[in-house]
């Protein structure tokens, strides 16, 4: 108890560096958290996939589609559940900069396939109503104030011409990992509209979304699928939901690898400084520690007041880092949308945060110890800060 | 006037010496934020040299109207030749106008060493493509002839992509194509991409029309007039722009996100380093009150104080910005590979250090070392002269 008022007194006795430690140690943990949701945020699409899902796509590459008549034949296929046929269709609202997804999906099967995304079975109607219906995420539908009713066009970038639509439902993620700021409307009014004007182009899928009967046979379903196309003029590459979401981040691993690197950066800094703070504090104080030496008090004891002082300050400055997280995340989540539409805190993340203000407490007091515990008790009593 | 207006340079520098660990500390801290200022600077610089230096500004690229790449466009062959047409296209040593169809899709490719693939960018090349790219350099093998499965691969391509090199062979497009050639097109996005005859490519890929249609114009200035005239003609519905605003235009997402990355990553990291340099200069004044004390008294004013002060801390942030600019100076080697979202396509791009990085980066580390110093130095210039003597 005493030794725990030693160290509360210590911490304290210099309140300007402690304080402006606690705050470079705040930043820290707040730049930190920032970026390891940054990353969380990259993978969000890979945690919110399901097991029981697959997607095929030609093998060539995304950009290339399938044909529609393979919906039959993979439907056909044992194992298969459910098939639904989407387009990425890259429209353009207004300006480049309101980027949104935006997809062509046929919507009786659809909702089956993604029980995650809640709508109201009135607006599930109206939807499936209106061939030039649409229906938005909710974040997606605040953002741009949009209501049931509201029209609205998009500039078609794959499939040229202005595209005119109208809200018919809101739907809402029954996870939070679920992407609200999506935008899906129906399959059947861009091929109509493609028939018309790009025939060569119609008749044509992007991708297939197929639900298995089972999870632990979705391999062996991915490959008869796989196998059943093999030789055509548009071979498959069926995988699951996870690796198909996978196969996007790993493409841009470098990124990724450097805001980690970087979050390792901020954490070194922030050591330097904390390093700093203590070895300054524990050569103002060799003299008392000579003293304590004098009276009895063993190296151990020593090493705690050091280490226990180094740990208090960093633990402040943790839990304020961790209370601006929240906010802060916010902030950056409702600025960078665009980029990161899902943008939530993990509790990952806070046990991180708690684990590298540890390790920069610790780290700060190592060499300050190593010195205190060493210097002979003369020479501790001659020395004057 | 004072009779000894300065307090002499070496006084700061054998103070830093007397605190190495604390110095070493400090500079450190500030070293690694300028490290990552600097970096992030390059970065960004790289990819803008990586897209400025792929186009060229006497060449025109036209698209289909609405679509934001090459990938997207579609051009018919009807509406390919009416370009051909034009007038303002120069001509060629030859005798041809200077024009070249080309037809761009992306596959996925297996790199070397895994399993996992990439995005590739193929083209489908005109006899004139080549041309209308002066920067493209064979550097092994031969062009691909008209009409044959040849193809030349990018540099980036023939190291890190399986299949991609010199006598290797790809498939794709239920063909064999063999590699006879390696071009290196300097830092463009053109060495991460594959070139093949289009007239082979389109069948392959069952397509029916170009993608883009690219042409160097007779006299750059007569831009406005022929982009004028394509854009309004009924027949096309096909948008041109010059060669280095597309290139441009593709990497904005990209260079956007390097940026708001950049300035917040920097913004926070600098304000953790001055706070290390504030503690510094603090426990600098602090454990010298006695020493201010004496130089006051000996006549030096309090505007030398402040100044010996802040001149210490500047030194701090004039280290720290030197080892930090000589260890990001290395980042030059590395050459980073990531996907642009849109054009779903890998770009290779490096880290590039220009004097005005140096600067900057110069500029900030002082700057670091100035806002750390300053609140410090002011104390201690303030300090009462009997009180600090009597504190010695």
């Amino acid at each position: 108890m005493f030794l725990l008022k030693l160290i509360l007194k210590n911490a304290f006795r210099h309140k300007l560096r402690t304080w402006l430690t606690v705050l470079g140690i705040t930043i820290a943990i707040l730049a930190f958290g920032l970026l390891r949701t940054v990353i969380s945020a990259w993978y969000a699409g890979v945690e919110a996939s399901s097991a029981s899902r697959l997607v095929a796509r030609n093998a060539i590459s995304i950009i290339f589609t399938l044909p529609l008549s393979y919906e039959e034949r993979i439907r056909q296929t044992d194992g298969v559940r459910i098939v639904s046929g989407g387009n990425w269709f890259g429209g353009i609202y207004i300006d480049e900069k309101n980027f949104f997804a935006n997809f062509a999906i046929e919507p009786k099967t659809f909702f089956d396939l993604y029980p995650e995304i809640i709508l109201p079975s009135e607006q599930k109607a109206a939807f499936i109503r209106d061939r030039k219906g649409f229906v938005a995420g909710r974040k997606l539908v605040e953002k741009y104030g949009w209501k049931l009713g509201d029209a609205v066009t998009l500039r078609g970038t794959i499939f040229p011409g202005q595209w005119d639509f109208v809200l018919r439902g809101v739907y809402r993620g029954r996870d939070k990992n679920v992407d609200e700021t999506t935008f899906y409307f129906q399959w059947d009014y861009l091929n109509e509209k493609m028939k018309k004007t790009y025939p060569q182009r119609a008749d044509q899928i992007g991708f297939f979304m197929i639900g298995v009967s089972r999870p632990d046979i979705a391999s062996d379903v991915a490959a008869r699928i796989d196998n059943e196309f093999r030789n055509s003029i548009a071979e498959t590459l069926t995988e699951t939901e996870k690796a198909f979401q996978m196969s996007w981040i790993a493409m841009s691993q470098a990124i990724v690898t450097a805001i980690q690197l970087v979050s390792f950066v901020v954490i070194i800094i922030i050591m330097a400084v904390m390093a700093n703070t203590m070895a300054m504090t524990a050569r103002e104080r060799i003299g008392e520690y000579a003293i304590f030496k004098t009276l009895g008090f063993g190296a151990a004891y020593i090493a705690a007041l050091i280490f226990g002082e180094s740990l208090t300050i960093s633990m402040i400055g943790c839990a304020f880092g961790i209370a601006f997280t929240f906010p802060a995340a916010k902030a950056f989540g409702d600025a960078l949308s665009t980029f990161f539409p899902i943008f939530n805190v993990e509790p990952k993340t806070i046990y991180l945060d708690i684990a590298a203000a540890l390790v920069i407490g610790t780290v700060a007091g190592i060499f300050p110890t190593w010195r205190s515990i060493r210097i002979k008790i003369a020479d501790g009593l001659r020395r004057i800060g | 006037m004072s009779l000894l207006p300065n307090i002499p340079f070496s006084y700061n520098i054998k103070n830093l010496w007397t605190r190495r660990l604390t110095t070493g500390l400090t500079v450190g801290g500030m070293a690694l934020v300028v490290f990552v200022f600097s970096a992030v600077l390059m970065l960004a610089e790289g990819l803008k040299k990586t897209l400025v230096a792929t186009g060229s500004p006497e060449n025109v690229v036209v698209i289909r109207k609405g679509s934001d790449s090459e990938i997207q466009s579609g051009v018919e062959r009807l509406q390919a030749s009416t370009i051909e047409t034009q007038h303002e296209i120069a001509i060629g040593a030859n005798g041809m106008p200077l024009v070249a169809k080309e037809l761009v899709v992306v596959i996925v490719l297996p790199k070397r060493g895994t399993d996992k693939g990439s995005n590739v960018v193929i083209r489908g090349i005109s006899a004139e493509s080549i041309l209308l790219r002066p920067q493209i350099r064979l550097i092994e093998g031969r062009f691909p002839r008209p009409g044959s499965s040849e193809i030349m691969a990018g540099i980036n391509i023939a190291k890190r992509f399986t299949g991609g090199g010199l006598g290797e062979t790809l498939r794709f497009g239920m063909r064999t194509w063999n590699v006879v050639g390696i071009f290196d097109a300097g830092s463009t996005g053109f060495s991460s991409e594959i070139w093949g005859d289009v007239d082979q490519l389109m069948p392959a890929f069952r397509r029916q029309a170009y993608c883009s249609v690219i042409f160097r114009l007779r006299n750059p200035s007569e831009f406005e007039v022929v982009k004028t005239r394509i854009e309004n003609d009924p027949r096309l519905s096909l948008e041109a722009m010059r060669e280095t605003h597309y290139y441009e235009k593709q990497s904005e997402m990209m260079a956007k996100f390097l940026r708001i990355l950049g300035i917040s990553l920097t913004s926070i990291f600098s304000l953790g380093a001055i706070i290390g340099a504030m503690i510094t200069m603090y426990a600098a004044v602090a454990s010298r009150v006695g020493e201010i004390g004496t130089l006051r008294a000996l006549g030096f004013r309090r505007r030398s104080i402040l100044c010996a002060f802040l001149l210490e801390s500047l030194l701090l942030g004039f280290f720290g910005g030197i080892i930090g600019l000589f260890f990001s100076s290395f980042l030059q080697l590395f050459t980073i590979s990531t996907m642009n979202f849109q054009t779903f396509s890998e770009l290779a791009f490096s880290f590039d250090l220009t004097f005005q990085i140096a600067y900057q980066a110069m500029g900030f580390a002082l700057i670091m070392g100035f806002a750390g110093g300053l609140l410090p130095a002011v104390r201690a210039s303030r300090l009462p002269i009997v009180d600090a003597l009597r504190a010695a």
